[in-house]
This record gives structure tokens, sequence and C-alpha cells, in this order.
């Protein structure tokens, strides 16, 4: 190792996988310091926003902007297990506090050092995983905000070739929203519904016996309809199979 | 004309419609794959794509001008020119214009500005019959039906259904079921019409600044035969129509035509300029163009400015997980899809349509594929930005957001609801799985919810790095 000192990230898991999903944190985590980075987890992290500012209510979302800002701007960077929030980061806090004098500039600031995970490992640290291997067919779904707010597509197909054994195999219509949308899949129910059916239909039609996505609202909501349907697909973060933990139980299996 | 206020009912209405669905599917699919050949096909679309919105742009930068010089130049070429402030204005000055011609029979071409400003039924009213000369709208009008999507109006109708209102609506009724025995149908019928008009109705493509002339683009030729043999041709057009010049016209073409059908060129491009000169073959006695504001300068001075690019392409609704699932009925207004969702709130109120920018997943299909780069998703917000200023978002949902809004603010608040909250959902599992919780019933009505773990992360963490110390 050369003198030069490790980056120091400041890890924001998000509010999802707080309550609902917390190995990807920890699988996040675990590939940060095997990058190469010194890791940190701001307790004063919650949400990064997005309920607000997708409702229209941008007084909340702003005030949640600077309470976050506040609490990672001291990081070289600030890495995300979530394209949408990441997004909602690098795109919405900026434009949240464009007219605010004091926080413009930290909000332009923090944007341009937030990065969702997998195109982090790849772009930034040129990180690939080493020894791992799953003997398992999967398919992967390319959630919205991630591929055209953040442009990840590559970068977590990159990082999946390095996993002995896994066999990747294509979903039609991989870049179709899949009906998640926040809160729109409480509030329009019955036309997420009819989305992510046929979202379920192509993940079953794949024969895959893995789904992967890099965003827990979505993969919630296709492993919810999966399972409602009685598909016996195994759904998993990426960043769980990189770390090496699709050993463990998937979304909604409970550990034996 | 007017947003129904029932969004849900009607988007459930339309969800549970097999046919419907399969219609869907048929076009916008078929929409889908030919657009994306013919974008593969052309290498400099994204440059294209940069011109085309150069060029809109700079037209509602300078649009007072462009509209002086289009009044002027067309003026010139002996067409009048009406100003019309609102769709009751625009209705007004059309059906003045039919009854001073004594008319009885008015002919049409297919115009979405005509369906905007009511044009219908302000001729309904006036006494006066009129014929929609596109295949599509001529189905919908045997239907008694509003266009379902801005480029194939009668989509939602499959080719059995369209078989059945021909043979009820045609005199004779067609001989058979098969796609060229009904369109030969539809054109006997049509070309009576077209000779026997005394108006024709259209509306513009383009409104060329520096000629003077609309220019309008179809398949079937239908628009020339609705301008050119009645005595009088009426054109409506929207203001956000203007182009410089002929060649930005072409620019644009290129890009609509495209975004639309997938094709490089439509089969008919007609520059009207003006009414028919001493020595013409044809072409009407009087030529009427009516420019609509209708909203539209107010959408020059505020967050909707960018929408004045659209040149209705309908890209966005073929490319909208919505749109395929409930079609364009659905949405109430003029206008579906995406674009019909900004622009809905414009042309009927935002309190009528507020659930139409609010029934978006967010996902930016629509931008991605939008020949004149509008940011559709981010215009949807401002829609939700404003509804929820004025109040108009359901009191449930602003309670909802504000309490998590107050816990969020407050990380260690946050954390204790957290610890209280992920055990009590736990009751409400059984194995790794929730399938129903009160106040979600959104969600668990159709899907089953990953039961949480009994400690979120952040104290699991927490546990963890005091257990390294």
């Amino acid at each position: 190792m050369t003198g030069e000192p490790k980056p120091t990230v400041g890890l924001f898991v998000t509010c999802l996988v707080d309550a609902i999903r917390p190995q990807v944190g920890f699988a996040t985590l675990q590939l940060l310091e095997e990058a190469g980075c010194v890791v940190e987890v701001p307790q004063a992290q919650t949400c990064c926003g997005q309920p607000a500012l997708n409702s229209g209510d941008d007084r909340d979302a702003a005030h949640l902007a600077r309470q976050t800002i506040a609490a990672f701007e001291g990081y070289d960077h600030v890495v995300l297990p979530s394209g949408s929030c990441a997004a909602t980061m690098v795109h919405g806090y900026p434009d949240l506090l464009a007219g605010d004098p004091d926080w413009a500039a930290r909000a332009q600031a923090m944007a341009a050092k937030t990065h969702e995970i997998t195109s982090f490992l790849c772009d930034v640290m040129g990180y690939a995983p080493a020894g791992r291997r799953l003997n398992a067919s999967a398919t992967y779904h390319d959630s919205c905000s991630g591929l055209r707010e953040l442009g990840i597509a590559a970068q977590p197909r990159a990082l999946l070739s390095h996993v002995e054994g896994l066999e990747m195999r294509g979903l039609p219509g991989n870049d179709v929203c899949c009906g998640f949308g926040g809160t729109f899949c409480v509030k329009y129910s019955d036309i997420s519904n009819a989305i992510v059916t046929e979202k379920a239909e192509a993940i079953e039609g794949t024969g895959a016996e893995i789904l992967l996505a890099g965003d827990l609202g979505c993969l919630m909501n296709m492993a919810g309809k999966l399972h409602r349907r009685g598909a016996k697909t195994r759904c998993f973060h990426t960043v769980e199979v990189l770390a090496g933990q699709a050993d463990g139980p998937a979304i909604g299996e409970e550990a034996s | 004309m007017s947003a129904l206020p029932d969004f849900k009912n009607r988007a459930r209405a339309a969800l549970a419609d097999p046919v419907l669905k399969v219609a869907i599917d048929r076009t916008t699919g078929n929409a889908e794959r030919k657009r994306a050949a013919a974008v593969a096909a052309f290498p400099e679309f994204e440059a294209a794509r940069a011109r085309g919105k150069a060029i809109k742009d700079h037209v509602t930068a300078h649009l007072d001008h462009y509209l002086e010089l289009f009044e002027r130049n067309a003026t010139a070429r002996g067409a009048q020119v009406h100003w019309a402030a609102d769709d009751a204005e625009a209705r007004a000055i059309v059906t003045r214009i039919c009854l001073a011609a004594d008319a009885k029979l008015v002919t049409r071409a297919k115009s979405m500005l005509g369906e905007e400003i009511g044009l219908p039924h302000a001729l309904a009213d006036a006494g006066i019959e009129r014929v929609e000369t596109d295949l599509a709208e001529h189905i919908i009008q045997l239907a008694g039906e509003a266009p379902s999507h801005i480029i194939w109006p009668a989509m939602h109708r499959t080719r059995e259904q369209v078989a059945e209102l021909f043979k009820a609506g045609h005199q004779p009724p067609p001989a058979a079921e098969d796609p060229a025995t009904m369109v030969q149908s539809a054109r006997r019928v049509l070309r009576q019409k077209f000779l026997s008009a005394d108006i024709g109705i259209s509306g513009a493509n383009f409104l060329v600044a520096d000629t003077g002339a609309t220019c309008t683009v179809t398949n079937e030729g239908n628009a020339e035969l609705t301008t050119t043999p009645p005595r009088i041709h009426i054109v409506t057009a929207g203001i956000e129509k203007l182009v410089p010049s002929t060649a930005h016209a072409f620019a644009l073409l290129r890009l609509l035509v495209r975004s639309a059908t997938g094709g490089e060129m439509t089969q008919y491009t007609t520059f009207h300029a003006g009414p028919g000169r001493p020595g013409d073959a044809d072409g009407p006695e009087e030529m009427h163009i009516v420019l609509v504001d209708n909203g539209r300068t107010k959408m020059l001075a505020n967050e909707f400015r960018e929408m004045l690019r659209c040149i209705r392409c309908g890209a966005c609704m073929n490319h909208c997980v919505v749109y395929r699932q409930i079609g364009g009925h659905a949405y109430g207004g003029t206008y579906p899809g995406p674009m019909g969702s900004v622009l809905t709130p414009v042309l009927d109120g935002l309190a009528a349509s507020r659930d139409l920018p609010n029934a978006c997943t967010m996902n930016g299909r629509c931008a991605e594929v939008c020949p004149v780069g509008i940011p559709l998703p981010t215009l949807l917000r401002a829609w939700r930005r404003r509804s929820w200023r004025e109040g108009l978002e359901p009191g449930s949902l602003r309670a909802g957001i504000g309490i998590w809004a107050q816990l969020a603010r407050r990380p260690r608040l946050y954390r204790l609801a957290t610890r209280i909250g992920l055990p009590l959902m736990r009751l409400f599992g059984k194995g790794g799985w929730i399938a129903r919780l009160p106040l979600a019933g959104g969600w668990t009505a159709h899907r089953d919810l990953p039961r949480p773990p009994a400690r979120s992360f952040m104290d699991q963490y927490r546990a963890r790095q005091k257990g390294r110390k």
C-alpha cells in the first residue's frame, strides 16, 4: 500500500433498507471497505425526502435536504444503495435549494460527490469483486431513476460478471418501469398492480431463479407481486450477491 | 374539453376491459418498435433533436415577432387571419364563418386543436353537419367518441369492433370484414362528402412565418381533399405551431414523423398558402386561419414554458406504462398520456385534473423519447407542487406526509418510532411476508409486503460498532 489516505465515505443506507432489508446496508458497507474506503454511517440520516419531493411538498423536502447535506457534506464521497435516492441528492437537492443563498452551493457540492453504490465501485474506485461464486441463474431489472437520471446500466452488469457460476438471463422490458413509483403504488394501486403484473410475468418468463435490482422500493414491489402470484423467484439487491450474501435469506424469506 | 372528476373510476373501468388492453398493446407496441428502428437508422437523431429543440425555443422566445410576420405574409397571400384568446372565441369565429357562408356540410381533417376548442360540439349546436375525414376520426365519429390518442384517435377500437361500426353506419354496409374492403367502404362514403362539402376545416402541424403558409401532414390524403374542393378552407391552429421558415418545418418533420409512426416522411406533406389564385386548377375561394391562444401565452411566463415545444407526436404516451394500461379516455382531457397530463391542468384547471400529474411513476421514459427534449417528469412534478401549495391534495395524504416528515426531520425520534414500529409490523406477518396490513391496503391489496426485521439497520449497526469497541 502507498501512503495515500483512504477516501472517506458517508453511507446513506436509505429508509427502506433501514426498516425492511438491513442486509443491503451491511453488504454495501462490506463492498465499500473491500474497495478501500473508510466508511461511516452518520446517525442523523433518516430519509432522503423523496416522498415529500414527489408529492409536491417542497418545504419538507428542502428541510430533509438541508439536514442530510449537513450530516454528509464532510465526507469525500456519499454513497447509497439506491439509484432513486442518489438521484434525489444529485438532481433534486440542487433544484430544491437553488433559491437558497446559504445552501445552493452546498447542495451542488454534495451532488457532485454523491454516488449510487455500483457506479461508485466501478467508476470511482475501479473495484471488482474477487472470489465470489453463486451457482444460479439470475435476471436484472434496471430501476428507472438510476438508469435515466444517473446512467446506471453497465456498472451492475460489469460487477455481476465477476461472480463465478452466475448465469445472467436477459429480461424482456428490462428498462420498463415496474410500477412502484414511490407513493404512486399506493395512491394508484390498481394501475400499479397492472404494471407490476406484466413485470412479474416477464420475470417468470425468463425462468431465472433470482431477480436482481438496485433499488429496494422496486424490489419490494416486484418481490411482493411474485410472492402473491406464487412464483418461486428469489429476490436480492445486487449488492447482496456482489458481497457474497446470496446464500442467506432472500427478500421475504425468514432467517432459519 | 373538460376533465371528468373521477379519474380513478375511469382507470379502473379501463383496466377491467381486456379488449381495450389488446388494442392498446397492438398499437403502442408497434409504435414503439417502429420508432426504435427509425431512430436507430437515423444516426443524426440526437443532433436533429437538439436542433428541433433550439428551433422551438427560438420561436417561443420571439413569439410576438413570428406571429406578426405570419399574419402579414398570410394576409398578403389572401388568407384572413383571426385571433382567438380562448376556446370560446375560437368556436365563435369558426361558427360565424360557417353561418355567414350558409354552410350545411363541413368536412374536417383530424386536428387535436379542434378537439381542444370543442369544435365538433360547436358545429353540431350550430346545426351544421360535420364529417370527419381521417379514417380513425371517421371510426370514432360513428362510435360517438372522442380521440383516445393524438395520432391514432381510434386506437382503443379493435378491427372487429370497427367492422361492427361500419356495418351499422355505412349505406350500403361493407361487403366483407377484411381491412381492404372496409377501407374501400369508408372511401366511398367519404368521397361523396368531400365533393359536396361547403367548408373544409383542418388543423396545422406548422405555421410557416416567412411564407404565411400552413402545413398539414397525413398518410391518407384526406387533408388535401378536405382543404381543396370546398369553397372555404378554415385552419384552426395553436400559436405554438409557428416556425420561422419552411426549412425549419422540415427539420421538425424529420423528428415528428419518426417519433410518431417510425416513418421517414408522411405520405402527404402539404403547404397551404392562401386561397386559390386566378388561373389555379383548384383551391378554395376563401382561406381563414384562426390562431388560438387558449392558455399558451400564460405558459410562456410560467414553469410550463418548455411544454410549448411539443410537436404532438405521441411518443410519450406510446412509451408510458400508465397510458399502456389505461388508454387515452381514462385521462378525461383532450390530450392523454404524459403530455396530456401537463396540458390538461392548463386547459381544464388543476382542481379538476390533479390526479393526472400524480398518476405517474416518474420513470422518465417519456422524456427519454421526446423528440424535442421536454422534461415531462419535471413539469408533472411542478403541477404536484402547485397542487400541494393550493391545498388540492387529499387530507389523508397531507396528514400522512406531514406525520412522516415530522419524524424524518428528527432522527432520534425517527429511530424511536422505528424501534416501536418494526416489532408492531411484524405482528401482522407470517413467515417472511405480510399479506394484510392496516393503513397499507393500497400495497397489500395486490402484493405481499416483506416482513421487516425486528431491528433496523441503524440499530443493528450501532450494536455491531459497540461490540467492536
